[in-house]
């Protein structure tokens, strides 16, 4: 049972990473229908913001330390929300009114672009995350380990989901990224501008991504240019799984792949635990295609 | 492709090959192994073409059905030990027909799932299936998992390599031009249309789908006894965004533009490796002043994806003006 636990604990930190990378995922699927397939690259890129950040502000701030830990996420949301909406600005609006395809091979263009152009800067090797947070002493709660990593994971992507709702359902800004969700033409008839709305998503998704992947290198401190590209995927599929364009979705659906890839990789087998998700994926096409909380579209001709 | 010529076309280059296997011989080798990558290229190529050119589907798992003929037909070849000229031969074509036959398999069981989805969750899909069929293979120690698999034999020779990549194109080409075919092209242009005209889209994509499956995995087998050394991380993603970009690059549904695409960008990786191989030029102290040349293959392939799509959507090689 105490393993049991523990194997839950992991998994939610892992599905809770996920789901960070999902919400953006969905957020651009939600307003343009279209997989932005870069998008598990801007997670790399947050890692790698967040690695070449920390010794710069070691300089101003005591490194590993919560303040100095939270400027890094900061400063790196906000280098991966610039990076975002202008990836969407040269890349992507050019093509709005293309087929979609042409869409989706310029988004595996621009993913490709990103890690190889990293591969190049950065190096292929992978590289050591640096200690921007003071690690506590594991604590230790009837049996169950837990680490203070995961329990700042879990904090801050609550803080993040909690945050986005309020964007999304309160803000002025919100109201236009759900208006044109749900018809860009009315939507922009009653004056929203459309544009603006789509770079802000980016924005937001990127910002998003970047958080995820400061807490992923915090968690498993080895980050290289390729490090998005499963995560990214896994990250898809629980978008889909959850309803894709619903954003309660993919977080819930973050977090089931997180544990249920941990459960499995702890109970079953662990050489098999990167085909789980994509096996997740088929069975949920095959089952429920619009997802556990999605509503079910129908195609009008 | 002009069909009335196809027949011709098919003997031809049948001929050709056979000729040209004669006097392999006298190649440098080098050359040979790249001439083996551009018929494997081009049978890999032509036959995405038919699903994600012909059929406007986006298959982003092809070499992942390779991987499944080049194994199948790997473990066939080595049961046996050295043979004669003709029995090798026919042992190698049964072994190349059964691995297209697993792949065409594998393509059916990915395929009636996930072909009634639309296109994008299909190229998620068909990228997850090649991960599925990289990780089983890492789990087979019946096949050397993740060390890898020799080929005892190295069967693979001109004759076989230009003589299928002929036989794909004439297949593909007399296919989507037939009768029947045309539903193919139905379902690309428009799905809903072609189906109020009573055409079974589900049943032409599953086709296109295990058609194309077949020819990748023959083309596995040539790899596998051309290369003589199998490991599961060399059929991955990257390896079939390779074959995503040769269709893209020669216009999705120009079987000509394809061969040319799978010709230049076989060729491309070997002129960089030469470029950045120079050890002096004048006006540079360094030595190998190009030697960063050789890791930007997969940069330009990239950029050539994106800068493609925003100013010449329909491909390189494509001179027409589509339709739309």
């Amino acid at each position: 049972m105490t393993e049991f636990l523990q194997q839950l604990i992991n998994g939610l930190a892992f599905g809770s990473i996920l789901a960070l990378i999902a919400l953006g995922y969905t957020m651009v699927y939600g307003i343009l229908r279209f997989i932005n397939f870069a998008h598990g690259d801007v997670f790399m890129l947050g890692a790698f913001a967040g690695f070449y950040l920390a010794p710069k502000i070691a300089v101003v701030l005591p490194l590993p330390s919560i303040a100095g830990a939270f400027v890094v996420l900061g400063i790196s949301m906000a280098v991966c929300a610039a990076l975002g909406v202008l990836i969407e600005r040269f890349a992507y609006r050019p093509l709005r009114k293309r087929p979609k395809l042409t869409v989706l091979i310029t988004a595996i263009g621009v993913s490709l672009f990103l890690e190889y152009a990293g591969q190049f800067f950065f190096g292929a090797a992978p590289k050591k995350f640096p200690d921007i947070l003071p690690v506590l002493p594991i604590t230790k709660i009837g049996g169950l380990s837990l680490n203070s990593n995961q329990i700042i994971v879990l904090a801050v992507t609550l803080i993040l989901l909690l945050a986005l709702r309020f964007i999304v359902m309160k803000t002025r800004i919100g109201t236009a990224m759900r208006a044109v969700s749900f018809n860009p033409e009315a939507a922009a008839l009653m004056g929203v501008n459309t544009d603006v709305v789509i770079s802000f998503t980016f924005a937001l998704g990127s910002a998003l991504a970047a958080a995820a992947g400061i807490l992923w290198a915090i968690n498993y401190p080895s980050i290289d240019p390729l490090m998005g590209i499963l995560p990214g995927l896994k990250a898809f599929v629980a978008a889909v799984l959850g309803g894709i364009g619903n954003l309660p979705g993919a977080a819930l659906g973050g977090i089931i792949i997180g544990v249920t890839e941990t459960l499995v990789s702890g109970y079953i087998s662990s050489t098999y635990r990167d085909a789980i998700a994509f096996a997740v994926l088929i069975l949920i096409l095959l089952v429920k295609p619009s997802g556990l909380l999605g509503k079910k579209e129908i195609e009008k001709v | 492709m002009n069909f009335r010529h196809a027949k011709t076309f098919l003997l031809g280059a049948l001929a050709a090959s056979f000729l040209a296997a004669l006097v392999a011989s006298r190649i440098n080798p080098y050359w040979l192994y790249i001439f083996y990558d551009i018929g494997i290229s081009i049978v890999m190529a032509v036959s995405l073409n038919l699903i994600n050119g012909y059929t406007g589907q986006f298959s982003l798992g092809h070499a992942g059905f390779m991987a499944v003929g080049a194994y199948t037909s790997a473990v066939i070849t080595n049961q046996f030990g050295e043979l004669n000229f003709f029995a090798a031969n026919g042992i190698f074509a049964v072994a190349l027909y059964a691995g297209g036959l697993a792949a065409a398999l594998a393509g059916l069981l990915v395929g009636i799932p996930t072909l009634r989805l639309r296109g994008d969750y299909l190229a998620i899909v068909t990228l997850g299936f090649g991960e599925i069929i990289r990780v089983i293979l890492q789990n087979m120690d019946k096949v050397g998992a993740a060390r890898g698999l020799s080929v005892n034999h190295g069967w693979t020779n001109l004759f076989w390599t230009f003589g299928l990549a002929a036989v794909t194109i004439y297949v593909v080409a007399s296919l989507v031009n037939s009768t029947y075919g045309r539903g193919f092209i139905a379902v690309h242009d428009d799905e809903v249309a072609a189906e109020a005209m009573g055409i079974n889209t589900t049943k032409y994509k599953v086709t296109a789908f295990v058609i194309g499956a077949f020819f990748a995995g023959i083309a596995g087998g040539l790899y596998a006894h051309s290369k003589q050394f199998l490991t599961p991380g060399g059929f991955g993603f990257m390896q079939s965004i390779t074959f995503v970009v040769m269709v893209i690059l020669g216009g999705m549904g120009n079987t000509v533009g394809v061969i040319l695409a799978a010709i230049l960008l076989t060729l491309l990786p070997e002129g960089l490796r030469m470029l950045s191989g120079i050890e002096h030029l004048p006006g540079f102290t360094a030595e190998r002043p190009l030697g960063w040349i050789g890791d930007t293959r997969m940069i330009i392939y990239s950029l050539l994806l994106i800068v493609l799509m925003l100013t010449r959507p329909q491909g390189l090689f494509s001179f027409r003006r589509k339709r739309n």
